[in-house]
């Protein structure tokens, strides 16, 4: 019984140090001045992408342009700009890679497209696949003869799988 | 009928060469929509003489590089010894966009390894970096005569890239 005394106040101790702040993010957002500056912020810079890590929106990302580029939306919206002046300063700089809703354009049109293509063929391949195994169901009538012996299998009555074992 | 057959290996071979090509591209490199516009305008003071200024306009009428460094970037370390090289064989003026940087690092830096630049210019907040669409320091952009931007290269230049890409563009724009 000594060890668990032993250890109690390295575990005290470990518990101690267990804070939930040990799990907060080293740098902490910039203080919002005005929620719904920063809500506006927020959601538009989840709309573009993080260059440097690009699989990240802006939102989420904490790489040094993110928080640059971030600040840049902030600046921007603060001084009065409109969401669509922001997304054209990003574009003109980026291009439409920054977009994660890229504009329905020639370049983008297999983009948009290709989903709903893909479906279309899918759907007419299942389709045509279906209708086929359906047809190779209709099997022809039972002769006669054939009517017979089903009926008297499927009789009731004693067959041999009823006899005691 | 018997083509009929052959169908599912033909949508596999060309689903195969459509994801060969994608595994082949690099998604880093991402398109810069400053190929043949003009180079955003900038005027930023010089790294070594802070009280002067350059201006994107005051280097009409020759080609030029922009390159893009920091002292605090890896990369840079890897590509530097070839600019140094080009500017020893005066081949094109290479001009310095030090991003991000504390001056005092960067002046540092290019005391320990040579520095290629006909000017450095100091962009501390990264604004300029922005309005040429850095993401990926080093970045090299070639500017022809007339302030146009020609040609982006993310990353290091290597020998490679100089003689494939950059030095046949540069030849060609000063005609």
């Amino acid at each position: 019984m000594q060890a668990p005394t032993r250890f109690l106040p390295l575990l005290i101790a470990m518990l101690l140090a267990w804070h939930p702040a040990a799990g907060w993010p080293a740098d902490a957002q910039p203080t919002a001045t005005d929620p719904v500056l920063e809500a506006r912020v927020n959601r538009l810079s989840a709309e573009l992408r993080c260059l440097v890590c690009q699989n990240q929106s802006l939102a989420d990302s904490h790489a040094d342009l993110a928080i640059d580029l971030k600040n840049q939306v902030r600046e921007q919206l603060k001084a009065g700009g409109s969401e669509q002046d922001v997304i054209r300063y990003m574009t003109e700089r980026y291009g439409d890679f920054v977009l994660y809703r890229p504009p329905l354009k020639g370049t983008t049109m297999l983009l948009w497209a290709g989903p709903l293509v893909l479906l279309i063929i899918g759907g007419l391949a299942m389709w045509r696949s279906l209708g086929r195994t359906t047809r190779r169901d209709e099997t022809p009538p039972l002769s006669p003869d054939d009517s017979q012996r089903l009926n008297e299998l499927l009789a009731p009555g004693p067959t041999r799988r009823d006899a005691p074992d | 009928m018997k083509l009929k057959l052959f169908l599912p290996l033909a949508a596999f071979v060309v689903l195969a060469i459509v994801l060969g090509v994608g595994l082949g591209l690099n998604p880093r490199e991402v398109p810069s929509p400053f190929i043949g516009k003009p180079a955003p305008a900038f005027s930023l003071p010089k790294l070594h003489q802070p009280e002067q200024r350059l201006a994107a306009t005051d280097l009409r009428g020759q080609v030029w590089l922009l390159n893009v460094w920091a002292s605090w970037c890896v990369a840079c370390r890897v590509e530097h010894p070839l600019l140094v090289e080009l500017s020893r064989q005066n081949t094109v003026p290479i001009y310095g966009l030090n991003y991000k940087d504390d001056p005092r690092n960067a002046q540092e830096w290019l005391r320990q390894f040579g520095d290629p630049y006909t000017a450095s210019i100091s962009d501390r907040d990264g604004r300029t970096g922005i309005d040429y669409g850095v993401y990926g320091v080093p970045e090299t952009f070639v500017i022809d005569k007339a302030g146009i931007v020609r040609h982006k290269h993310i990353g290091p230049v290597t020998p490679e890239v100089w003689e494939r890409d950059l030095l046949p563009l540069v030849r060609r724009l000063r005609g």
